[in-house]
């Protein structure tokens, strides 16, 4: 029998991501950028993470037309990468809109403004996979009971500081490693502490990993940024403003593309680390207002 | 039989050396030519063709891969994207590195988009002389074979397209066994292909 929009389904598109780099794009020119540096998937987006947070406002999902043209150029330059695009957190209709669409992946970001301050949205009910950013172990299992196929850290997007997105790394993979060690009996009291599905709790016990692929996002601007987070155990790599923000986007952007699959080698990390003209400015997040974080959108 | 690399400039590698170790291999990550030469059996995993592509190009891999296949020495096996990258042409005019081991034509991501992705029972003829096998094939953004050579052979077809061929020391399929617990195709590999070179 032939099923679609299965969990393995879902969780395979994810898998074939790994040790990429997905790159956010607002432009059909971008995106033909992004996939000729090697982009494994890219996110198509009416502004970057940096703009919407200089022009303040209700940042939704984007303009259908804008994704369109997007999957358009890309189709037409014979370019097969997938597509994802963004809807606001507990916005299941920008969701059903951008599965309609034929959009690949969806990600439910805190980029956006938030459409539900109580829920996020039931992930179950779609064939097309979902990615969700979570600052903690608790967060990531939440999204993955409510049917996500794909963690990010949220880190900060648009800050071009790697800063969070570490924090958030090393928050998942060490309660990971914490939850290795744990006796049988203390599992329940651990999801409850967590406030994570026991069975999640469970499964991440017994494996030691999450049950979907772990993907580093927020902040990320050099081929340095990117390599660290893989190796703090992202097994692969979101960049928002940070390529097309640059002052070189399609040097950099090969740059960390060859940095993500490199990443053990620091000698080929200085090679394409030389000469790439100016990173995003960016903003020092300790600086930043508790109001101004994105990060604590969602829970 | 010596040790097999999986490719892992991008894509499923991990879960390719998983399942080889499963099978009873030793398996490796193989990024650069001079890694290569430690193997005697290659698998191309999923991933992005162009991002691949790129990436073979830059490092000099497709090249090596390519003098490694034909001396003789080394044995491949291509999945989704691998198939793409082993197989003689594609549809349209595209820019990859393919390494033309098996004479046949793919269209890349031919289900169109992923929510059209899909899982099916194919039947694989014959593997290790074991009668037909039933195989749970996971098919994610999947390119299909449109046209193959008088030399190839057709293991499995799913919907009328092939959906495991093989020619030489090269196997192809359009599916992801690693997404399952199933590594008899591994094993498969290991027994009927990467077995016959010489250590």
């Amino acid at each position: 029998m032939e099923e679609k929009g299965t969990m393995r389904v879902k969780i395979g598109l994810a898998e074939m991501l790994k040790g990429g780099v997905i790159m956010d794009v607002t432009t059909p020119e971008q995106a033909l950028i992004a996939a000729e540096a090697g982009a494994a998937a890219v996110m198509a987006l009416e502004r970057v993470p940096a703009d919407i947070r200089r022009d303040g406002g209700v940042a939704r999902m984007a303009d259908p037309n804008v994704i369109d043209g997007i999957i358009k150029a890309l189709k037409e330059k014979k370019y097969e990468v997938p597509v994802m695009a963004k809807a606001r957190i507990g916005h299941f209709v920008e969701a059903q809109i951008l599965e309609a669409m034929g959009v690949d992946f969806v990600d439910e970001s805190e980029v956006l403004t938030p459409a539900d301050e109580h829920f996020h949205i039931d992930k179950h009910k779609f064939k097309v996979p979902f990615v969700c950013g979570a600052r903690n172990l608790g967060e990531a299992l939440r999204r993955i009971g409510e049917g996500a196929a794909m963690i990010r850290t949220k880190g900060e997007a648009g800050s071009g500081d790697v800063v969070e997105a570490v924090r958030h790394m090393r928050a998942v993979t060490g309660d990971i490693r914490r939850l290795t060690q744990l006796p049988d009996e203390e599992l329940m009291a651990e999801a409850k502490n967590l406030g994570a599905p026991y069975d999640l709790v469970k499964y991440v016990k017994e494996n030691g990993k999450l049950p979907v692929p772990n993907f580093a996002a927020g902040g990320i601007a050099t081929p340095a940024d990117a390599a660290l987070m893989m190796m703090l155990g992202a097994e692969a790599v979101f960049v928002g403003s940070g390529i097309f923000k640059s002052e070189d986007p399609a040097t950099r952007a090969k740059a960390i593309v060859d940095a993500v699959t490199h990443y053990r080698d620091p000698k080929v990390l200085a090679e394409v680390s030389r000469g790439l003209k100016s990173a995003m400015r960016g903003l020092d997040v300790s600086k930043m207002d508790e109001k101004d974080l994105l990060q604590t959108r969602g829970w | 039989m010596g040790r097999i690399g999986a490719l892992a400039l991008q894509g499923d590698f991990e879960l390719h050396i998983k399942m080889l170790r499963k099978a009873g291999i030793e398996a490796v990550e193989i990024r650069t030519p001079a890694q290569l030469d430690s193997v005697s059996g290659l698998v191309i995993p999923g991933g992005e063709s162009t991002t691949v592509s790129r990436l073979m190009r830059r490092y000099g891999l497709d090249k090596a891969i390519r003098e490694r296949y034909l001396s003789g020495s080394l044995a491949v096996y291509g999945t989704c994207m691998g198939m793409i990258l082993v197989c003689s042409d594609t549809e349209g005019d595209h820019d990859l590195a393919q390494l033309g081991f098996i004479d046949a034509t793919v269209e890349r991501n031919a289900y169109g988009p992923q929510v059209e992705s899909f899982e099916s029972d194919i039947v694989i003829d014959s593997v290790n002389g074991s009668g037909p096998m039933r195989f749970r094939a996971v098919f994610i953004r999947a390119p299909k074979v449109t046209r193959v050579g008088d030399g190839v052979k057709i293991l499995a077809s799913h919907a009328g397209a092939p959906a495991l061929i093989s020619q030489g020391l090269c196997l192809a399929g359009n599916f992801h066994p690693e997404l399952t617990d199933d590594w008899r195709l591994h094993k498969y590999f290991l027994d009927e292909f990467a077995a016959r070179i010489g250590d």
